[in-house]
């Protein structure tokens, strides 16, 4: 199983409330997903600033200082945010693999959950409400964001197996369904330089999409490609820094529902979690086609596009 | 009229109420208000009562339904009318997949459009959908009929046996061993009761008639390739 959420705000007067609609969605998918939670949310950027939310499962030793340690190796001030288990570091933009490198040497414990301007993630085992409570999520505000509820079916049920899952600078993606040619896949990527930390199914669908559009496609074009590429059932919801979008596999037998009003569009596994957003009884709700490619961006009009079978 | 808030007093209250029913009850009609998306509204109903959801549901609405009337002022998820026996459902908005799987007998209608595998399995169910419906529709359809008012998804009647298949629209592509058949005036009589019944002001002279080539019924290896 596992539940998806996901909402894309058109009226920002909306977004100090983005984290709290979207937690009120995500906690009604904990029956989809009741083993892990994660979101993903677009929120403010700093100019000049690079964001990477590190994870620790030791956090009361490993951000003691970090911020400083951090800017002494890059020889720049680095900002530090902590959340729970997470912190948001800012790096100078174009630090990032100087600062992965450096924080693999002074924290070798803490991984890397997210890099971009704007892009947070925060991830942890556990029921949603139970994740939502320890991160705050409905504090939270921003532009637009992905929710995630995990029950696992490939791999093992840990914070790094749980989702969203970054893709590339300001990137993420969830995952529903199962992903069947994964281990081929995960060797084939490796062979080309390609970092993937786990075992996991989703990881291997993600670091597909970053090898994509690290070889020049668009992720509208990867995301196509993933279509003929990716062996097995998925609804996938990605976020992008100025937009989301679904895809779905030819069989789509894994749920999807969409509405959108002026004021957002929104993402639900299951029309429960859309119930509570401000006009849905007039929104426009349908359920996404398979094999068809949907994006939503701030900075274009709506895109839809149909791959040819 | 009896009026149940199923956000205030649950899903157990309400199916158990409405299953209580029988022919004899004079409680004969039934609103269920806050549905909110929720899975198993109005599941196993026996009586000849009639059920009003006022809003969308979720998973298995009026499932394994007999004699009873369900009708939902909203869209539903999947699996709406599941082994239906007999009574009818009635959607105003739309279906999600695999609407009406296994039905062995009563009336679906859907007045939006259906999406994949809606009617699947098909047993003696009809189901009349106003609007269009998805890929692999009537998947292995042993029996009764599906009516597409509007157009039909890819592989439509894949592995059909006695199904009869009616489409308005265009049928992006037919499943192994569904064919166009020809349109008799039983059919036509058929195709009329069925739309009447479905409020549907469509001509049944519009629709094709789709069913089985009956060249999958026993294995054959040199059909070994259209399994």
């Amino acid at each position: 199983m596992c539940g998806i959420v996901g909402l894309f705000l058109k009226d920002q007067s909306l977004a100090p409330q983005l984290g709290n609609m979207l937690t009120d969605m995500l906690i009604t998918m904990t029956d989809r997903g009741p083993d892990s939670a994660g979101i993903a949310i677009y929120g403010a950027e700093r100019d000049g600033k690079t964001k990477i939310t590190v994870q620790s499962p030791t956090p009361e030793t490993d951000f003691v200082g970090l911020a400083d340690e951090l800017g002494k190796s890059l020889g720049a001030m680095v900002g530090q945010t902590d959340n729970d288990t997470h912190t948001v570091l800012e790096v100078p933009a174009g630090q990032f693999e100087a600062a992965r490198t450096a924080l693999a040497e002074i924290r070798p414990s803490v991984r890397i959950m997210s890099r971009g301007d704007s892009l947070e993630i925060y991830k942890e085992v556990g029921l949603p409400k139970d994740v939502a409570d320890r991160f705050n999520l409905s504090g939270m505000s921003g532009t637009h964001g992905i929710g995630h509820t995990r029950m696992a079916t490939e791999s093992a049920v840990t914070t790094m197996g749980a989702h969203p899952f970054n893709t590339g600078s300001d990137q993420c993606l969830v995952h529903n369904g199962s992903l069947s040619n994964h281990n081929s896949l995960r060797r084939k990527l490796r062979r080309e330089g390609v970092v993937i930390q786990t075992e996991n199914d989703t990881e291997v669908g993600a670091a597909y999409l970053t090898w994509k559009m690290m070889n020049g496609a668009t992720l509208g074009e990867a995301l196509e490609t993933s279509i003929d590429d990716l062996d097995g059932f998925f609804t996938f919801v990605v976020g992008t820094k100025d937009g989301f979008g679904v895809v779905r596999d030819p069989i789509a037998c894994k749920p999807a529902v969409m509405a959108e009003t002026d004021q957002y569009v929104a993402f639900g596994s299951e029309y429960r979690a859309l119930v509570n957003l401000p006009g849905i009884e007039d929104a426009r709700v349908w359920e996404p086609e398979p094999s068809t490619v949907y994006f939503w961006s701030h900075t274009n009009s709506p895109t839809t596009h149909e791959k040819a079978a | 009229m009896q009026t149940y808030d199923l956000e205030a007093d649950g899903l157990r209250g309400l199916n158990s109420s409405l299953q209580a029913q029988n022919a004899e009850t004079n409680q004969t009609s039934w609103e269920i208000v806050n549905p909110k998306g929720s899975h198993a509204i109005a599941v196993g109903l026996d009586a000849p009562i009639e059920v009003t959801v006022k809003g969308s549901t979720g998973y298995y609405c009026a499932g394994m339904n007999q004699q009873a009337t369900i009708k939902v002022e909203g869209s539903v998820g999947p699996g709406v009318a599941e082994n239906m026996m007999s009574g009818q459902v009635i959607v105003d908005g739309d279906a999600s997949q695999y609407a009406g799987a296994t039905g062995h007998g009563g009336l679906l209608v859907i007045k939006g459009n259906a999406s994949s595998r809606c009617g699947i399995s098909m047993k003696g169910i009809d189901i009349v959908v106003h609007g269009n419906i998805g890929h692999m529709s009537a998947f292995m359809a042993q029996a009764g009929n599906l009516v597409v008012c509007g157009d039909a998804g890819d592989a439509l009647g894949d592995s059909l046996y006695e199904a009869r298949l009616f489409v308005r629209g265009s049928v992006k592509s037919l499943g192994a061993d569904c064919i166009e058949k020809e349109m008799r005036p039983e059919h036509l009589n058929i195709l009329k009761d069925l739309l009447d019944r479905a409020g549907s002001d469509a001509k049944p002279e519009e629709f094709k008639r789709y069913g089985s080539a009956r060249q999958l019924y026993n294995f054959d290896i040199d059909n070994s390739a259209a399994y």
